[in-house]
């Protein structure tokens, strides 16, 4: 693993976190493809505000392999919603691949969701009748990719996860791990700038759940930037980088094995 | 490109739930197909009235004067009706004077009529026809033409030669698998010689024109359907055209007035009948059958598109994982918006091209165990296809926004 790892840029240090993320307003610069300042969201909850996050300062540089943990209701499900563009922040800032999404309107997020962004769900969210070539082909549909060139990239995408013989099936007819991998094989087919799970093996044994991390370490390896929801930690520690939240606050964000140490604790 | 993607997903849609479709499409279904057939037996009995009607009982540019209107045009009040029958009777003397004073281009022709029963030599008794004496314009002014033989001459006519031009099925009758020509038929025993046998002229109204007895009018029919009081059935007046209708019109009610001696204030005791005014009264059934062509088809359109409506409303609320999917993976508001309407209306059209289907049948039917014609108007056909994408598209919008507006992270939560 560290033979592969050479070839990538190194994980970035809190230093160079720091810089970025204090420097409001300023455009990050192109190696940095997640940076939130000060990024809060409100709930209105029948007239009691719930602060779901309460000032969230993350960078994440390209190519990191990071899994954001934290107990139910430490915020985790929110800043995956914010960071995948499916919600707009109360206040703060979030730059996404050198664009700030923060403020954008409902249609710009659509694109923004369309070309940067990979989603990976728990439960797959496969559409039930349509083939998994059909399912990994509609980003591109919205993406306004012509018929020929869609089929001809879904099948790529399908084969690099070893599904290319399993295209023409239905979700019905694969099982989770594969299903899980047309789910993977569809976040990747836009060639977006981060890969975003949430729990993505809550849904699966643990013999699938290692074989769908080798993938998303291949994944990393190979220079996806891959950003990993989970609660559990054994999935959190294939990750090279844990960020854990708390209470709606990044409470610590570390390498993997000073994560593993505290842990050990 | 993705409308052709929009319509593959509602075919798609359509495909897997079969029997909610169908009762989805049956409102559309049966308005268009109601929409198809009354258009095409509106049609249908507006060729048959104005062409056939009006063509064979009056002929083109072609105006009769009468005591009062044989055609009744609406409702004819009691009073009207006695003030009718005080008129004078329309003489032999008034056919001449208006002869008199015609355009050298106009044609002309005295008719009477009478429900008659003749005999052969072969058959007596039989249902009645119409035995007719006439000028010898009379054939040229309503076009007829024979099968067999000739018709009558104008010296025939001076002459009162006793001859007779007789209908297809007259001819059939009497003179079953015989040739009618020279042959005699007796009309209240006076013989007439057959000199000619008619075209297949069909029906008009109750009329059978195949049974019909056309002899000249001097001949002894004149006196057989005149009876003692001397008044005539009418005076045909054929104009050169259209546009000359107006003018001979005009020409013999002076004539006629000057004859009557009716003062400038007083109302014609005579009457025109036209081609339009026989019309009249047509026009006012057409009118109701085509109200009843807009509402029966509308009252099932209204109802196809609640359908629809309510389809594409639970459609979406069974879908809103797919939305939250589709919208999660970049789908703006408008492709979903799109994609729901392209449904509905992909729906509604197929609905419409059943409904044109039966409605095609539906006229043929119609024609075939009716005497109605029925005749499909190409027109009905496209508009059928646009009333079908229109109210899906109607039906469809407030579904489709609800859809497209659905926020993505409560669309991925749903089950």
């Amino acid at each position: 693993m560290t033979a592969d790892t050479t070839n990538l840029p190194p994980l970035s240090t809190t230093a160079e976190r720091q810089a970025v993320v204090q420097s409001t307003g300023a455009i990050p610069s192109k190696e940095w493809v997640i940076v939130t300042r000060g990024l809060t969201r409100d709930y209105d909850m029948g007239g009691e505000v719930v602060h779901a996050l309460r000032g969230v300062d993350v960078a994440i540089r390209r190519n990191e392999y990071v899994a954001i943990m934290g107990p139910s209701g430490s915020g985790k499900s929110t800043l995956m919603n914010l960071v995948g563009c499916l919600d707009t922040p109360s206040n703060g800032e979030y730059w996404l691949n050198g664009e700030m999404v923060s403020k954008m309107k409902d249609d710009e997020l659509a694109r923004v969701r369309n070309r940067e962004i990979g989603f990976v769900f728990q439960t797959f969210n496969l559409l039930p009748r349509a083939t998994a070539l059909h399912n990994v082909e509609l980003p591109l549909v919205y993406a306004g990719v012509g018929s020929g060139e869609r089929r001809r990239r879904a099948s790529e995408a399908l084969a690099r996860v070893q599904l290319a013989d399993r295209m023409d099936h239905r979700p019905n007819e694969l099982s989770g791990g594969q299903r899980q991998r047309v789910a993977i094989a569809r976040a990747l087919v836009n060639r977006p700038a981060i890969l975003l799970a949430d729990e993505p093996t809550g849904n699966l044994d643990s013999g699938t759940s290692e074989e769908i991390m080798r993938v998303f370490e291949d994944l990393a390896d190979s220079g996806q930037t891959v950003i990993m929801v989970t609660h559990e930690q054994d999935i959190a520690a294939h990750a090279k980088r844990v960020i854990v939240l708390r209470d709606g606050r990044v409470s610590s964000d570390d390498r993997r094995e000073a994560f593993a140490a505290k842990v050990a604790l | 490109m993705l409308f052709f993607e929009a319509i593959r997903l509602a075919l798609q849609q359509i495909r897997v739930q079969k029997l909610k479709s169908f009762f989805t499409l049956v409102g559309v279904t049966i308005g268009v197909m109601f929409l198809i057939a009354v258009v095409s037996i509106v049609e249908g009995m507006s060729r048959y009235v104005e062409q056939d009607f009006a063509g064979k009982f009056l002929g083109i540019n072609t105006f009769n004067l009468r005591r009062f209107p044989d055609i009744q045009t609406g409702e004819v009040t009691e009073a009207e009706w006695k003030a009718w029958t005080r008129r004078p009777p329309v003489t032999i003397q008034d056919a001449q004077a208006v002869r008199d004073v015609l355009p050298s281009d106009t044609r002309w022709a005295v008719q009477d009529v009478q429900w008659m029963v003749p005999a052969s030599h072969f058959i007596s008794g039989g249902s009645q026809l119409i035995a007719q004496a006439v000028t010898a314009e009379y054939f040229a002014i309503k076009d007829l033409a024979v099968s067999k033989g000739r018709v009558f001459t104008e010296q025939e006519d001076a002459l009162g030669a006793a001859v007779v031009v007789i209908g297809q099925e007259t001819a059939q009758h009497y003179f079953p698998n015989l040739d009618p020509i020279g042959r005699e038929l007796r009309f209240r025993s006076v013989p007439f010689r057959v000199i000619g046998v008619l075209d297949k002229q069909g029906s008009v109204g109750p009329m059978n024109l195949d049974r019909q007895a056309i002899a000249p009018f001097h001949s002894p029919m004149g006196r057989l359907t005149r009876g003692r009081t001397g008044n005539l059935y009418g005076v045909m007046v054929q104009a050169p055209s259209v546009g000359a209708l107006a003018e001979v019109q005009q020409t013999v009610r002076e004539v006629m007035r000057r004859r009557r001696k009716l003062a400038p204030g007083q109302q014609d005791n005579f009457a025109f009948e036209t081609a339009e005014s026989a019309l009249a009264s047509w026009q006012t059934i057409k009118k109701f059958l085509v109200l009843a062509g807009v509402v029966l088809p509308a009252i099932g359109l209204i109802v196809g598109a609640i359908v629809i409506m309510n389809i594409m409303l639970v459609a979406v609320a069974e879908r809103t994982r797919e939305i939250g999917i589709r919208k999660s993976l970049g789908a703006r508001r408008r492709d979903v918006l799109w994609q729901f309407l392209v449904e509905a209306a992909t729906l509604s059209v197929i609905g419409a091209c059943f409904g044109i289907g039966l409605g095609i049948a539906l006229s043929q039917l119609v024609a075939a165990v009716t005497p109605l014609p029925a005749s499909v108007a190409p027109w009905s056909i496209v508009v059928g296809v646009i009333i079908g994408a229109g109210v899906g598209i109607i039906a469809g919008i407030y579904p489709a926004s609800r859809a497209a507006r659905l926020d993505p992270i409560v669309a991925l939560r749903a089950e």
